[in-house]
């Protein structure tokens, strides 16, 4: 036996080396993760506590006697501006305009790719080139525009409501931040699946031309069902975006009774009255914050397998 | 009338001229095998057969009918496409049955023409599982049971084995060739392996430029080449073409080979081509093949004009079935094929005989056959 660890002792010198470079670069990983970690902490903990904790104790220790009751509270009864019926509202408009938002960008997207890349037209490289320019546009020089395009649709909307009894949804502000965050999105969308078709076999499409199918049918039964990896990655950065989003909240549906949680846990936060109730802030920041933690951990596995399909065919 | 027509067809991009005005046809049950190096046009041709490339001018006819603008759906053909193309999200019978549905057969008549092919192609166990889960004998045999399924009119394979292991692409060559003489279809075949268009072939276009550069039987491709390109590309090994010169007396005519430091060899021509009597004392490029260059006990006994000349042997490769012999004629290495228990050591003089009657001669200048 010593035999065998005898000749390891020379190197031991470099093992030490090796090992310190290790403390020196786990410590300062946990340092980081430490940094960034510490506001959820505290966001958590608060959100646990009673009132009177947070005014007398310390902010990073944990509740003594945790309770429900700020979450309770910030769900059904905190007041938003004037009304006092909790934050549950907002968060289904912010569903209401998501999921129509975060689907039809997605859709639009990937027919977007398709054509572009198994359809090419005459100039299709420059409609794309176009359409990426669209991923560079600072949202708020288009605020006023926006604006005027919204009070435009709005008043042909108010035409339609008196000519034909509906206004088809137009001028509703749900309905005007789905548009935005649909128009807005296509170009991501649209960029991450032509990236992805470009490496996707053409022969597939044209065996399917040569069986019959025809330009629907093929995006439906051939070119959709072998896009698993890139869809989960549109609809996860589509949703986390437009969840999240607080500038087009605020400038087409900041006030009424279709504002988004976004905007709701601004208000939340800003409403002067009495005293601030930072159990009760936390907890609705923390619910506004969930459905993106839901989507990433339920799609998170295809999210980096998506981001990395196309740079090798397997 | 033959059963597939191509008449003076064109295709351009932008500029580019693919196909510069082909013309071929076709007997029904006939195997057509498009053959010639990459970027020849030989897919873009098949591609406007099928309709999934549009083309600049001309005409095609299948059974006396022009598809020339119809839809691929409507030509009533099949493909087997190079990477199998096989629709990863479906299943083996889906895959094979996906046409018959676009069509809308209905379920009972799919699941029969399905067993049927299965049957055939002998892939019933693997009806259930994802091309994924197949190895690529598999897949091809898939991918040709998903055109079988359908009974076209004509069936276009496009580099169909390209993908294969070598002993995989042998077996499924003869499987192609037994299930055309089997069923009796109508193949258009391309390739780019000239072993591939000789075996599987009723007729052969060579292709270069977007230009067919001869079309024929098998045979003739091989025997009577109509350029050097052609003589060049097929045969493996390929055919010697040798820098000459034509010389002799009177009507008499006779091939003059230069050699390395040493006398040219004159090979005496007894029946000529008539074209080359012009180019007595000119330049020609003397064409043979290796099998009909060969030690004098192998040569063919029926040859009628054997010509032996002494050739310095540089290299010998036995090859387990022929020896190969390689020698220096007309300043160019040129290979002979001889027995394979020929007694032959490199770096001596051996003996060689030439099968004259199986020679060719092209023009230098248009690369031409002399006939």
């Amino acid at each position: 036996m010593s035999a065998v660890a005898t000749p390891a002792r020379p190197s031991s010198g470099g093992m030490n080396v090796k090992l310190v470079n290790r403390i020196v670069i786990y410590g300062l990983l946990a340092l980081f993760a430490l940094f960034y970690l510490m506001p959820l902490f505290v966001m958590l903990v608060t959100s646990f506590k009673t009132m009177d904790e947070i005014q007398n104790g310390n902010m990073l220790s944990l509740p003594k006697a945790p309770t429900f009751a700020p979450w309770l509270k910030a769900w059904g009864e905190t007041c938003v501006g004037l009304t006092c019926a909790g934050i549950k509202g907002y968060f289904w408009n912010s569903i209401k305009m998501v999921v129509p938002a975060v689907l039809i960008s997605t859709m639009l997207g990937a027919l977007n790719g398709y054509v572009l890349t198994k359809w090419r037209f005459r100039g299709a490289t420059l409609v794309f080139g176009l359409m990426l320019f669209a991923c560079f546009i600072p949202f708020q020089s288009v605020l006023l525009p926006m604006a005027t395009i919204l009070g435009s649709l709005g008043r042909f909307g108010v035409t339609l409501q008196n000519t034909f009894g509906t206004s088809f949804g137009l001028g509703n502000p749900t309905v005007n931040l789905v548009f935005v965050h649909v128009v807005y999105g296509i170009g991501f969308t649209t960029l991450f699946f032509r990236n992805y078709y470009e490496a996707f076999p053409t022969e597939l499409v044209k065996a399917a031309q040569v069986d019959g199918a025809s330009f629907f049918q093929i995006f439906r039964r051939i070119m959709l069902p072998n896009s698993m990896p890139i869809f989960v990655v549109t609809v996860i950065y589509q949703f986390t975006n437009i969840w999240n989003d607080f500038l087009f909240a605020s400038a087409y549906a900041g006030t009424g009774d279709a504002m988004p949680m976004t905007v709701a846990l601004n208000n939340v936060v800003n409403t002067s009255t009495g005293v601030v109730e930072y159990n009760v802030n936390m907890a609705a920041a923390m619910i506004a914050a969930l459905p993106t933690l839901l989507v990433y951990v339920l799609a998170g596995r295809y999210f980096v397998r998506g981001l990395m399909a196309g740079a090798v065919k397997g | 009338m033959a059963f597939l027509e191509i008449d003076g067809l064109r295709k351009r991009f932008g500029q580019v001229e693919i196909l510069k005005g082909i013309n071929l046809e076709l007997e029904k049950g006939g195997f057509l095998v498009l053959v010639g190096p990459s970027g020849c046009g030989k897919s873009t041709l098949l591609n406007t057969i099928a309709g999934l490339e549009t083309i600049t001018s001309g005409d095609i006819r299948v059974d006396g009918r022009t598809i020339t603008d119809l839809h691929p759906s409507k030509r009533d053909i099949a493909m087997v496409f190079q990477s199998y193309a096989l629709y990863p999200n479906m299943t083996v019978a889906g895959n094979i049955s996906f046409g018959m549905e676009m069509r809308g057969v209905p379920a009972d008549q799919r699941q029969k023409a399905i067993d049927k092919v299965a049957k055939v192609l002998q892939i019933g166990h693997l009806l259930n599982r994802k091309p994924s889960q197949l190895s690529g004998g598999q897949r091809q045999r898939v991918a040709m049971g998903r055109a079988l399924v359908r009974d076209p009119k004509l069936f276009l394979f496009d580099e169909p084995l390209s993908n294969l292991d070598a002993k995989l692409r042998v077996d499924m060559r003869i499987e192609i060739k037994r299930l055309h003489a089997t069923t009796g279809t109508t193949i258009v075949y391309v390739t780019h392996d000239q072993i591939e268009a000789m075996t599987l072939a009723t007729k052969i276009a060579v292709m270069r430029d977007g230009e067919v550069q001869q079309f024929g039987t098998p045979a003739e491709i091989y025997n009577n080449p109509s350029n050097v390109f052609v003589a060049d590309f097929m045969g493996s090994p390929a055919m010697n073409l040798i820098p000459a010169t034509i010389g002799g007396n009177g009507g008499d005519l006779a091939v003059v080979l230069d050699r390395e430091a040493r006398q040219p060899i004159t090979l005496p021509m007894a029946n000529a081509p008539a074209g080359l009597s012009a180019f007595k004392g000119k330049p020609v490029i003397f064409g043979v093949r290796p099998e009909a260059l060969t030690d004098p006990e192998g040569a063919e006994r029926n040859a009628s004009q054997i010509a032996t000349a002494d050739c310095h042997i540089e290299v010998v490769e036995p090859a387990g079935s022929d020896t190969f012999a390689v020698t220096n004629l007309g300043g160019k290495g040129v290979v002979a094929r001889l027995r394979a228990d020929a007694n032959i050591q490199p770096g001596t003089n051996t003996p060689l005989a030439f099968n004259l009657t199986k020679a060719v001669f092209f023009d230098p200048a248009t690369e031409s056959r002399i006939r």
